[in-house]
């Protein structure tokens, strides 16, 4: 007769079951710290903010940073694209999300919402194409904003998709300004 | 090993018993080699041992690529050209590395397709399918992963690329992204650790390959006709088959002096020209390449992987009763792994009664217009993704799926195959003739 037959328990089945229970434990002990040492190391980790001099940006150039392994986009807009990003009827975009780590969950993709400055000047923007990964290229595409070449991905002058297969408007880091001329990301 | 009725390897030496009654390692090298082989395999029985050849290949020159190599962002490109101008014969070690990998998915893609056409993967082959299988997806992460250690433009972006298919999983896409590449782009973390994968994973392949032919040499070969071995006796077994040794030993090696020979061509004269010259540039995180296109071997699936926009109705329907939680870019990610997936399932999506296609009159023809649907995927996916390549890829993708989830189940009910000769012995008479002597007098039975 099989000790699981018999309802009452044994010494033998608490044997059983502890040592099963004892290896999985242990198991996952084991199994856990090889699975998590890939995740980011600590020396990764620690260059997860940087301070950028953005005094030699001029208006209506891009100044191209290299944060966490990540191309980001800092422009300083000129008027004109303040003027086409701002009068932008909300109904064209396919992304109505602000997809700005700065703004309140669930802010709409208005320009004054991805701007960094009140004045719209500044727009800091991590540069990599929402749709697969490429880096866009400024100032190019049916909107005048960026263009991602792999696949055709047209983003307006607030960075925002209008056309083309990418999902999502660019994405904007947490971005804060330390003073007038340095501004912190991440 | 072998479940075909075969003489038995019996030890005469003092020394040869010696070692059998402690470790039977002669019988079983023994039996796996002189393993009974059905006498009428085509030349499209080669490939695996072409496949045996390029796996071994791969790992001899990788490993002596890995005494030269450093996996380290600033100097990966840089010990890579090194390999290629300083270190002795290392230019053309690499280039056989570098084409070894096409020669091996080359090999796997007529192994695959000589399994489908003459339903190697029915019963009772399943799991020498399904193991096949396995190998098929690991040889595919080992050859993404070679691809990115020379940290070229190409590796880079590439890997930004394909990594980001983690990132399509819903929910825990992000994490799982920053997970498989240590920090949150492509970096020093992502290139060390695919490095130490792309040494790891071929070995791995090495096991499974033993398996792989451990099953088939349990359940037998497959063969042009799809009729089994006798397994009555070792006398009518051996009216079937020949042994391996050295009968397909010979056959095998002649095809693959034919094979290298082509191969030692590629490598000797144009060993770049399978490969993209954007890779050697060095990788600049701040430049995309204008085109980012796979090597050949992964772009029927990579075709797959993108021929499922937002505007296909098929993905807006999925979208809908998702309630929104597969989207566009993880539907092409479920549709590539789904692509496999479909055709390691062949063995319980076909319905037919016969195995080999050579018996199957419609079958053909369906199975005929799968291989020009393969090399159209393949040529659409190095296309972009404008008009008209985006309805092509659309319509080779969906034929894709058609084949294995509706054409094979209905054509086992729909067809009415041929009859296959009864023995392997009779197919084989009645293309080479009765031998002469007495083994030719079977057809009593």
């Amino acid at each position: 007769m099989s000790h699981a037959d018999d309802h009452q328990g044994t010494r033998r089945d608490f044997i059983y079951y502890a040592t099963a229970g004892a290896g999985a434990v242990v198991t996952g002990a084991a199994v856990w710290p090889l699975i998590n040492q890939m995740n980011p190391s600590a020396d990764v980790l620690a260059l997860s903010s940087i301070r950028v001099d953005i005094s030699d940006v001029e208006v209506g150039t891009q100044l191209t940073v290299l944060w966490q392994g990540k191309p980001v986009f800092i422009r300083a807009r000129t008027e004109e694209e303040i003027t086409a990003a701002r009068e932008t009827d909300m109904a064209d975009l396919p992304d109505k999300n602000a997809e700005n780590e700065n703004s309140v969950v669930g802010a709409d993709a208005s320009d004054v919402n991805r701007a960094l400055s009140e004045d719209g000047v500044w727009l800091v923007q991590i540069g990599i194409c929402t749709h697969l990964g490429c880096v866009p290229v400024g100032e190019q595409g049916d909107y005048g904003g960026w263009y991602c070449p792999c696949h055709g991905s047209h983003y307006d002058t607030a960075g925002r998709i209008r056309k083309g297969p990418a999902p999502r408007n660019l994405l904007i880091p947490v971005t804060s300004f330390i003073d007038e001329t340095t501004i912190q990301l991440g | 090993m072998s479940g075909i009725p075969h003489d038995h390897y019996e030890p005469k030496s003092n020394l040869t018993k010696g070692i059998e009654s402690r470790l039977p390692i002669i019988s079983l090298l023994h039996t796996t080699l002189t393993a009974p082989t059905p006498k009428n395999l085509n030349w499209m029985w080669i490939w695996g041992v072409v496949l045996v050849f390029a796996l071994v290949l791969q790992i001899v020159t990788g490993v002596v690529l890995a005494m030269h190599y450093i996996p380290q962002v600033d100097m990966a490109f840089q010990s890579v050209e090194r390999i290629m101008r300083d270190v002795n014969g290392g230019m053309m070690i690499r280039y056989f590395h570098m084409n070894g990998a096409s020669l091996f998915f080359f090999a796997v893609y007529m192994h695959i397709f000589r399994g489908l056409y003459y339903g190697s993967y029915k019963a009772p082959r399943e799991i020498t399918w399904i193991i096949g299988m396995l190998i098929y997806l690991l040889m595919m992460s080992a050859g993404f992963m070679g691809y990115v250690l020379p940290w070229g433009q190409m590796s880079f972006h590439g890997t930004a690329v394909i990594t980001g298919l983690f990132g399509a999983v819903p929910f825990i896409g992000e994490s799982l992204q920053t997970w498989v590449l240590g920090a949150g782009a492509v970096g020093q973390p992502a290139l060390n650790r695919f490095f130490s994968l792309h040494y790891l994973l071929p070995f791995i392949i090495a096991g499974l390959v033993i398996v792989h032919i451990w099953a088939f040499h349990h359940t037998g070969n497959n063969n042009p006709t799809g009729v089994e071995v006798r397994r009555g006796s070792v006398e009518e077994a051996k009216k079937d088959t020949l042994p391996f040794w050295p009968y397909f030993v010979i056959k095998d090696l002649f095809a693959l002096a034919v094979i290298l020979t082509i191969f030692m061509a590629v490598v000797g004269f144009m060993p770049n020209y399978l490969g993209d010259p954007v890779n050697y540039v060095p990788a600049n995180p701040l430049v995309t390449p204008a085109h980012i296109v796979p090597e050949w071997y992964f772009l029927p699936f990579f075709a797959i992987l993108r021929a499922f926009t937002a505007d296909v109705w098929v993905v807006q329907l999925v979208n809908f009763i998702s309630f929104g939680i597969i989207d566009a870019k993880f539907f092409g990610v479920l549709a590539m792994f789904g692509a496999i997936v479909v055709m390691a399932l062949a063995p319980w999506l076909d319905t037919s009664s016969v195995r080999s296609g050579r018996f199957r009159p419609m079958f053909k023809w369906w199975f005929a217009l799968l291989v020009v649907d393969f090399i159209v995927l393949m040529w659409v996916g190095a296309r972009p993704t404008y008009f008209p390549y985006d309805w092509i890829a659309l319509i080779a993708s969906a034929y894709w799926f058609a084949y294995f989830l509706i054409i094979l189940p209905l054509l086992g009910v729909i067809e009415k195959p041929l009859t296959p000769p009864a023995t392997i012995e009779d197919d084989f008479n009645a293309h080479y003739g009765p031998k002469d002597g007495g083994t030719a007098t079977t057809k009593a039975e």
